[in-house]
């Protein structure tokens, strides 16, 4: 009784809404916000990057790290029987890099050499430099066609691994990605899902603006994909999206995350002008403010 | 003459020599690749026909993928199997891959360094009927100017075939280039042949002075007319020298050097813009390793156009007679 209480008092201005019942998942969102604050820290350190997208996505790279799902072995890299995780778009690394150094393909410590010479983590994923990383990605758009020369790879050699490719909404502006949608669908790739950071904005602003892309799920049913939709901020609700797909035969499967760019900090959050610039000093000291808060309360919740 | 060792076939310059034109051989050695090892897969853009991939494909039905008129996504598709073990070649006319996937070759294959084999098929004027836009004459400039790309325009069938199983074996990005019409069989199996190496077709007597001998380098199936041009030259008392240089990238600089220090100037020649192909790799090396004139046979910055393949020859000037007149140039005659 007096935990529900509390839960109304601190309701206010709390961007994580779910103080999530099962302990597990409790620690994954805690996890994540430690990640947005080390996002933050990166590319205040580094000096450029992009901040809102990857804020945004975190939970869905959580989620299919920690969630009990992904097949990995970060002491083994190549793995014959990993299961592969493509990062489409490429400048979402931060986000990426964070969960990869939490899931221990590289130390913590090396966030921070985040797009300097001679650092493993160069400002795109290159897979010649770090572990971990089964492309190099930056350009857009052809992220889905590596994938699924993957998933075809597995089923060719009856692999039992799976694919999973990492996206976001801008880049399906790209004419390669719907060359490669026709093909996942010609070809059944049921081994193969697709996770799509929804998060509205693109570069020039939103994406709706720059080039609407809705109605997005019929356009994926329309090319024979099987769709799913959910929170993208509810690790639970990923999680269970990602199992899903697993049971769906014959058809790629795409997860549409629905996102708030920037999240968790507020001047950042739904702001387009935040997709392609990091923080300055002041804006980091108070985006990390902000995340910390947001910690205490997570915890305090928690107990 | 005719250089014993290249084991050129007999009557080199018979006027009924047998014609196959490269592709076949492309598609003949995609088989025999197919059967040497069980990695080999390949995918093809809505053309496996035209591009000779049919045989491969209905021989190994459950290792081609036929990704429909979609060079972008081919390449990326190839770049994700070879990430997973494979070896995959992807095929099309090479003025839409490369062409239309240039960067996708560039990020998800060369950048990413898998060892994809990209065949460009009807590359060069001779193409024909179909003119300019299915005429690929930038093709070598795209490929050789990327970082990890090999970069291979065999002379004939025979030769595309041997190039084709050679490709398997070597674990970088190769581009393999191949033309439409029948050209002369003129190299057979005995004829030396590694990717990386030029070979010497033709050399006369070395009593002939520096002062009195050219090279020709050439590649392709241009090549052929090298060698008949280079028969009435040295029937006219003139020396000469015809390199089969094949491989355009990496470049075999000890043999081109050590032929340039016995000639007083160069030709090149190819079926290809002038700007950035065999030439442009030729005199970058020259310039700073050994200075030479150059004359260069090539397409002179203009599209092609409809025609048969022989008057387009003609009339972009790369046949016997151009390359006549370009030795007797830097003879200063």
């Amino acid at each position: 009784m007096a935990k529900t209480n509390k839960k109304k008092k601190n309701n206010i201005n709390i961007s994580s809404p779910y103080p999530y019942k099962n302990p597990k998942i409790q620690a994954l969102d805690d996890l994540c916000c430690k990640i947005r604050q080390e996002i933050i820290e990166m590319l205040l350190e580094a000096k450029s990057g992009h901040s809102a997208g990857p804020l945004g996505v975190v939970e869905q790279y959580v989620a299919l790290y920690f969630g009990n799902i992904l097949k990995y072995n970060p002491k083994e890299p190549n793995w014959p029987e990993r299961d592969r995780v493509v990062l489409s778009n490429g400048h979402y690394a931060p986000a990426f890099y964070a969960v990869l150094a939490h899931a221990g393909y590289f130390p913590l410590s090396e966030l921070k050499t985040l797009r300097k010479l001679g650092s493993r983590l160069e400002g795109h994923p290159h897979r010649e430099k770090l572990p971990g990383l089964e492309t190099s990605s930056g350009p857009l758009g052809s992220g889905l066609s590596q994938a699924i020369g993957m998933a075809i790879a597995a089923k060719m050699d009856k692999a039992q691994y799976q694919v999973y490719c990492l996206t976001s909404d801008g880049e399906q502006d790209e004419g390669n990605v719907w060359e490669a949608v026709m093909l996942a669908a010609k070809l059944k790739l049921d081994n193969l899902t697709m996770i799509m950071d929804r998060n509205n904005i693109q570069i020039d602003g939103y994406t709706e603006e720059v080039m609407p892309l809705e109605p997005l799920k019929e356009k994926y049913e329309a090319f024979n994909w099987h769709v799913l939709e959910v929170d993208g901020h509810n690790i639970e609700a990923i999680i269970d999206a990602i199992n899903h797909a697993k049971a769906i035969y014959e058809k790629p499967v795409l997860i549409i995350c629905h996102t708030i760019p920037g999240k968790g900090v507020d001047f950042m959050e739904w702001k387009y002008e935040w997709h392609g610039i990091p923080p300055n000093k002041e804006q980091a000291e108070l985006a990390l403010k902000q995340l910390r808060t947001l910690e205490g309360r997570i915890h305090s919740e928690a107990e | 003459m005719v250089n014993f060792q290249a084991k050129l076939i007999d009557s080199l310059f018979d006027s009924q020599i047998k014609q196959k034109p490269t592709r076949d051989g492309f598609g003949e050695g995609l088989v025999l690749a197919g059967e040497y090892n069980e990695r080999v897969v390949a995918l093809c853009a809505d053309l496996t026909d035209s591009v000779r991939m049919k045989m491969f494909k209905e021989r190994f039905p459950e290792r081609f993928i036929e990704v429909g008129i979609a060079e972008q996504n081919m390449a990326a598709v190839a770049s994700g199997l070879a990430a997973s073990g494979k070896i995959p070649f992807i095929a099309s006319y090479a003025t839409f891959s490369p062409g239309r996937n240039w960067e996708q070759i560039r990020t998800t294959i060369c950048y990413n360094n898998q060892p994809v084999k990209i065949a460009g098929a009807h590359a060069g004027v001779s193409v024909g009927p179909d003119g300019a836009t299915h005429q690929a004459l930038e093709d070598i400039a795209l490929m050789r100017v990327l970082p990890n790309m090999i970069v291979v325009v065999p002379c004939d069938s025979l030769e595309a075939q041997k190039a084709t199983l050679a490709a398997i074996e070597i674990s970088k990005p190769v581009y393999l280039r191949f033309g439409r019409e029948k050209t002369p069989l003129f190299t057979t199996e005995e004829t030396p042949f590694k990717i990386g190496r030029a070979e010497i077709f033709w050399e006369s007597e070395t009593s002939v002075a520096k002062e009195k001998t050219i090279a020709i380098i050439g590649c392709g199936p241009l090549l052929y007319y090298c060698l008949k041009a280079a028969f009435e030259l040295e029937k006219e008392g003139r020396g000469v020298i015809v390199v089969n240089n094949h491989t355009i990238k990496p470049l075999d600089e000890k043999t081109i050097l050590e032929v340039a220090a016995k000639v007083k100037g160069v030709v090149t020649v190819e079926e290809h813009q002038i700007i950035g192909g065999l030439g442009s790799a030729i005199s970058e090396l020259l310039s700073e390793k050994y200075p030479l004139p150059m004359k260069f046979i090539g397409m002179k910055d203009c599209f092609g156009e409809s025609g048969e393949p022989n008057e387009l020859l003609e009339k972009y000037q790369m046949t016997t007679k151009d390359i006549k007149k370009a030795v007797y140039q830097l003879f200063g005659s």
